[in-house]
């Protein structure tokens, strides 16, 4: 395979599925703290770092 | 016995490769390094030979109580004093070459002129004050946050005095003319190795503590912490595939070449503002914020949204420093795309953090260390503006390679990294060494404006001097030639430059200020002053009124 066709095969790629998969993944990391029944578990995570006895 | 003999014989060997390396020089800087090299190993097989306990001798110069608790804080305190002592060497290192600008007799040849300062004051600046404030605040938090003590504690210790040692390599490399020429990453090719290493133990300490946690969700913190460890690993090895002229020589050559090059080094060096300045300070900024107003953070779900949109969006907004170059026009736009993208979670972060005070907002008033926070908050919220407005096109075709730039790196860097770490070293010095409170809160305050109107006088000059400047060159005439000569420019500038340099010498002096608050603190002492919060209190008018007027 010559450089010029490696790139156009990976910029091809870049600019299809690749995007493709970087957003779909990038929306279900977004959407993860969204699930149902998260909102507890989410005020407990702000709160757990005032739970601690020996920081000062 | 054993174990003493062995670390003994390691530096021995390291000692005697340094010097036959230092012998065999191919140049005389490198011949320095590794005479410095040598000098550091002679130290530790120093203090392993005599065998005396002087972990407990330091403990007792900087009055450092011992950790009988859950936390290993020791790496942690030796980290906020390198922390203060590089920043000032970098905000002075800052303000001579601001004042060799604006009055160039000052450049003394060849060690101490402003080609090899500049380098010395922004790797001081970000790699020494901000790298030392991020490597103490991430084992602090860590810990904390995952209730475990440091793992490895022996590669702890590692981890700080190997980073100093980079820093010295780094910073004697440039003023005896050893560098790559590549913005923020100057070192050369033994340096970066070194620093590899580094890196790589700091990686191993930081997952081992996250690893033995005994709580099980990883505060989100703990998540920029981990992003700026890995990424700035990556940049560094990628920006640094150098092949060195000689082993023994500290000469070497990158691996990319021409445009190439140019697009790796400012994925590089952007990133290096997204994930070292950003990421590494955003998770100051969601661990200590939140301790001082004593309020979680606004929304961890924002937090989270914000977390992963900076990861995805910011390595691709490097080409954004090469507008108008050899580089392919989609590739401009593309870094333009994504750098204007990159507003909303960089103001994610900005209005995660106000919003944790809301229904504490008095504090700003009453509280010097959150009015230092939110001040960092804020130039986070200008920078992240003015960056993405710069990246625009056609205003990089005013503001690119003017003082603009300038102007808006110290907006981000003094107000954003700076402030946010000065807050940070007065959450940690009382706490640290098991003080009843800071010195001198006062002091606090005077630190904060110093360096807020110092701050001002630098963005405002250098605004002025950055349009001033991108006008004037591209001023044309009727007669189709250019109006002004580059000196043109020079001279116009001078006023503003001065008015820099004033700034820069505010912003040290808050520093100062800064130095003999946390020294005193240390020390245990106690300023007796009037506390920040009253008010006037008047018995006199303080009672009901008898008889109702006529």
């Amino acid at each position: 395979m010559s450089t010029h066709s490696t790139y156009d095969m990976l910029r091809h790629i870049a600019d299809s599925w690749g995007l493709l998969a970087m957003l779909l993944i990038f929306l279900v990391l977004v959407a993860w703290p969204f699930r149902p029944g998260q909102r507890v578990k989410n005020d407990h995570a702000a709160n757990m770092i005032f739970k601690d006895e020996n920081d000062g | 016995m054993v174990t003493v003999l062995a670390r003994a014989g390691v530096w021995l060997v390291v000692l005697f490769l340094a010097v036959i390396a230092a012998a065999l020089a191919a140049d005389g800087g490198f011949a320095i390094h590794m005479a410095i090299v040598a000098l550091a190993a002679f130290v530790c097989l120093w203090f392993t030979l005599r065998n005396t306990d002087y972990a407990a001798v330091s403990r007792g110069i900087f009055r450092m109580p011992v950790d009988e608790g859950r936390y290993d804080d020791d790496p942690i305190r030796w980290g906020v004093i390198a922390t203060v002592f590089w920043g000032m060497a970098g905000f002075a290192a800052g303000l001579f070459i601001a004042l060799q600008l604006t009055w160039p007799v000052l450049n003394f040849e060849p060690f101490l002129n402003f080609g090899r300062l500049r380098p010395l004051h922004t790797s001081a600046v970000i790699f020494a004050f901000g790298g030392n404030a991020l490597i103490a605040t991430s084992f602090y938090v860590v810990q904390r946050t995952c209730r475990a003590r440091l793992a490895f504690p022996g590669l702890a210790r590692f981890v700080f005095w190997g980073y100093q040692l980079f820093i010295v390599l780094a910073a004697t490399g440039y003023l005896l003319g050893i560098t790559e020429s590549k913005e923020y990453a100057e070192p050369e090719w033994y340096v970066d190795w070194w620093l590899t290493i580094v890196w790589v133990a700091y990686l191993a300490v930081f997952v081992g503590t996250i690893i033995k946690r005994s709580e099980p969700h990883i505060y989100v913190a703990n998540w920029f912490y981990l992003a700026f460890i890995i990424t700035v690993a990556m940049l560094h090895v990628v920006n640094n595939l150098d092949m060195p002229v000689s082993l023994l020589g500290s000469k070497s050559y990158p691996l990319f070449a021409g445009v190439q090059g140019a697009l790796v080094q400012w994925w590089y060096g952007h990133n290096a503002v997204g994930f070292f300045l950003t990421a590494g300070f955003l998770a100051m900024m969601y661990y200590f914020v939140p301790k001082q107003a004593e309020r979680p953070v606004y929304s961890y779900r924002l937090s989270i949204i914000h977390f992963w949109s900076l990861i995805f969006l910011y390595i691709w907004a490097g080409p954004h420093h090469l507008h108008y170059t050899a580089l392919p026009d989609w590739a401009q736009t593309l870094g333009m795309v994504f750098s204007v993208m990159l507003w909303m979670p960089s103001w994610g972060g900005m209005i995660n953090g106000l919003m944790t005070l809301n229904g504490a907002w008095d504090k700003v008033r009453t509280d010097p260390i959150i009015r230092m926070m939110v001040m960092a908050l804020a130039f986070y919220g200008m920078s992240t503006f003015e960056g993405p407005m710069m990246s625009v096109k056609s205003v990089n075709s005013l503001s690119h390679y003017t003082d603009w730039t300038i102007g808006h790196v110290h907006s981000g860097a003094l107000g954003w990294n700076g402030m946010i770490t000065f807050a940070c070293v007065y959450y940690l010095v009382p706490r640290l060494w098991g003080r009843e409170r800071l010195y001198s809160l006062r002091m606090v305050n005077w630190h904060f404006w110093l360096a807020t109107i110092g701050i001002v006088f630098y963005a405002a000059s250098m605004w002025v001097a950055g349009i001033t400047q991108g006008l004037m060159w591209r001023e044309y005439g009727p007669d189709g030639y250019l109006v002004n000569s580059f000196a043109d420019t020079v001279a116009a500038l001078h006023p503003m430059f001065i008015m820099r340099a004033f700034g820069g010498l505010l912003y040290l002096a808050g520093a100062v200020v800064m130095v003999v608050n946390v020294w005193a603190t240390i020390l245990g002492k106690l300023r007796r002053e009037a506390p920040m919060r009253d008010a006037a209190y008047d018995p006199v008018a303080d009672r009901p009124i008898l008889a109702p007027a006529e």
